[in-house]
């Protein structure tokens, strides 16, 4: 049994907003399929009540003194915009006019 | 050769030594640095240079040190960043299209540190796209070809950085290091490099990939340099909030040769003859022959869950790149796409155009395990697997005080050798990863040839503890010679 589906990966794809031709998405299945078998070792691990690790070490989220500063200059913030108006980002219109 | 030739072909403490004696100066080293990287631009270690503003900056390092006042042992030093580490006013690639033509406003704080260290900062070096490789094949700019032999492959994914050293364009380079990929390229090419304990470094202005894996270090041609480089990039930074707050050592202080009564542990997992080259294993017995008489004492550890790493290491880096990488989105900087229909089309194309084949083969497998119905069965039950990962090395070291293995399973493979299967790449980062999962320090360096291809040897601490493996490491390069052999290219370009 086939653990992905071309469905699938063209569903992830919309998900992570990723345009896929056919063929790639025929050729991502099959190596998706491939990796998954893989990683499929694990379920053999028993994990029942093993706390999971999110990092590399245990840190106290650090807290720093809430105090005014100068951040990033605003020009500089969008020098690399591909498209700008003044300091804003310029994106295609998301709302219809009305009328 | 010249003066300034002859002692860039030296190692960092060589060129301190020359600059403080005012054999050369800082200008001509770096000028040497520049013209070497030119003559070996076949290798394609080196993506981007900044001549102009690099021979200015040895100009006013040449004055300090002439003036005896110099910064830092970095200072006149030329130094290449790989292409992921931002400078304020230099572009940063990642070696990928969707980055084309971004200029970054900031300095990463290794950046920082170099510069104030005095260091000199001559370009940026190649990668495999966004670090997701082991090779640096797969880039925009074309492969990068390991100094040893041009048809083989320098591994990564800081193969540039690792060249680089390797052929003597700089003394020392930075790489990042996620699941290996400081280790296995130092491994490839003949070097030493090191991935400190995770928070050692900050990562503010590293490219973020896998950020509970991802990891700054040095590459160098003796442990005593990397030992000097950490101490300069390391420390805390309340910009990271992932770094550590502890204080950096005087890491030098370690090394003064002494491994007496040390406890390195062999976990029984890595010393299997299957799947493993024998020249490799036979040169790493031959280190353990040599730490042996040196007074270090070798026990058998055990690591039983070494069989389930590149499966945890594989769900837990691609579903936090998968998060990472969201934020190319053709919106705020690099790549956009042209004639979109709508806002969400301007996302796809963008970034359909933008990423290469692996990048988006690992977006969509992180994408994928994150997923709702697939979250607990993949993302959440790697975690819970990293964690016995993690025990497996605490109960190690609780008989040992480090850790010794092979880099790499086998010497540096032949271009395109494993482009085609991504599993056979993925498994080639089988003795590193298990580090980036566990935030261990790992140390490699070149413990001899195995057919005329250097093999590296790795050393692995407890968590803070560079101190001792950077020691050990030390330490066996004072009996030996093998950080000395240099690659044919080094020779044919003098």
């Amino acid at each position: 049994m086939s653990r992905i589906a071309p469905s699938d990966v063209a569903r992830v794809a919309g998900l992570a907003r990723l345009a896929l031709s056919d063929d790639e998405i025929a050729a991502m299945t099959r190596d998706l399929e491939q990796i998954l078998d893989h990683v499929a070792a694990l379920d053999a691990l028993d994990t029942q009540g093993i706390p999971p690790t999110a990092h590399g070490f245990e840190l106290d989220t650090p807290l720093r003194p809430d105090r005014a500063a100068t951040p990033l200059d605003p020009e500089l913030a969008v020098a690399n915009a591909p498209a700008r108006a003044g300091t804003a980002f310029l994106v295609p219109k998301v709302l219809e006019e009305e009328g | 050769m010249g003066a300034a030739e002859s002692l860039l072909a030296g190692g960092l403490s060589e060129q301190r030594e020359g600059l403080d004696r005012g054999d050369v100066d800082a200008v001509a080293l770096v000028r040497a640095s520049l013209a070497r990287i030119d003559a070996l631009a076949p290798l394609t270690a080196v993506v981007a240079r900044r001549d102009e503003a690099a021979l200015a900056e040895a100009g006013a390092a040449a004055t300090r040190i002439a003036e005896g006042r110099p910064r830092s042992a970095l200072d006149g030093i030329p130094v290449l960043l790989k292409d992921n580490i931002v400078q304020a006013g230099e572009p940063a690639t990642c070696a990928s299209r969707i980055l084309e033509g971004y200029v970054s406003p900031f300095d990463a704080t290794v950046t920082e540190r170099l510069r104030e260290a005095g260091a000199v900062i001559v370009g940026r070096t190649n990668m495999d796209e966004f670090a997701m490789g082991s090779s640096t094949e797969r880039t925009v700019y074309g492969e990068a070809h390991n100094p040893w032999d041009a048809t083989r492959a320098c591994g990564g994914s800081s193969g540039g950085s690792a060249a680089a050293v390797a052929a003597g364009l700089v003394p020392l380079a930075l790489g990042s290091d996620t699941g290996g990929s400081i280790r296995q390229p130092a491994s490839f090419c003949g070097v030493v490099g090191l991935k400190p304990t995770y928070g050692r470094v900050s990562r503010w202005g590293l490219v973020a990939f896998a950020s509970s894996l991802d990891q700054i270090g040095p590459f160098g041609r003796r442990v005593a340099d990397c030992a000097v480089a950490l101490e300069v990039i390391g420390g805390h930074d309340a910009r990271d909030s992932t770094s550590l707050p502890q204080a950096m050592p005087r890491l030098r202080d370690a090394l003064d040769g002494n491994v007496e009564g040390l406890r390195i542990g062999l976990p029984r997992e890595y010393f299997v003859t299957e799947g493993v080259d024998p020249g490799v294993l036979a040169r790493v017995r031959e280190a353990i022959a040599v730490l042996e008489s040196a007074g270090a004492r070798f026990v058998e550890v055990s690591l039983p869950h070494t069989a389930h790493t590149i499966a945890t290491y594989y769900l837990v880096a691609t579903a936090e790149a998968s998060s990472n990488l969201a934020r190319f989105d053709g919106v705020r900087y690099g790549r956009r796409a042209e004639q979109v229909a709508d806002l969400a089309d301007l996302y796809q194309r963008s970034r359909s155009e933008g990423f290469g084949p692996e990048v988006k083969r690992r977006i969509l497998l992180g994408t994928y395990v994150l997923s709702a119905g697939y979250y607990d069965a993949y993302y959440g039950k790697a975690q819970r697997v990293r964690t016995l990962i993690r025990r497996d090395f605490d109960r190690a070291f609780d008989a040992c005080d480090l850790i010794l293995t092979p880099t790499t399973p086998e010497t540096a493979f032949p271009l395109g050798a494993k482009s085609a299967d991504p599993i056979s790449m993925y498994l080639s980062d089988v003795y590193t990863v298990s580090a980036n999962l566990a935030g261990l320090p790992g140390l490699s360096l070149p413990c001899g040839l195995s057919e005329g291809l250097p093999v590296g040897l790795q050393l692995l601490g407890r968590p803070l503890d560079e101190a001792t493996i950077l020691r050990v490491g030390d330490a066996f390069e004072r009996r030996t010679q093998h950080h000395l052999a240099r690659p044919p290219v080094a020779e044919g370009a003098r």
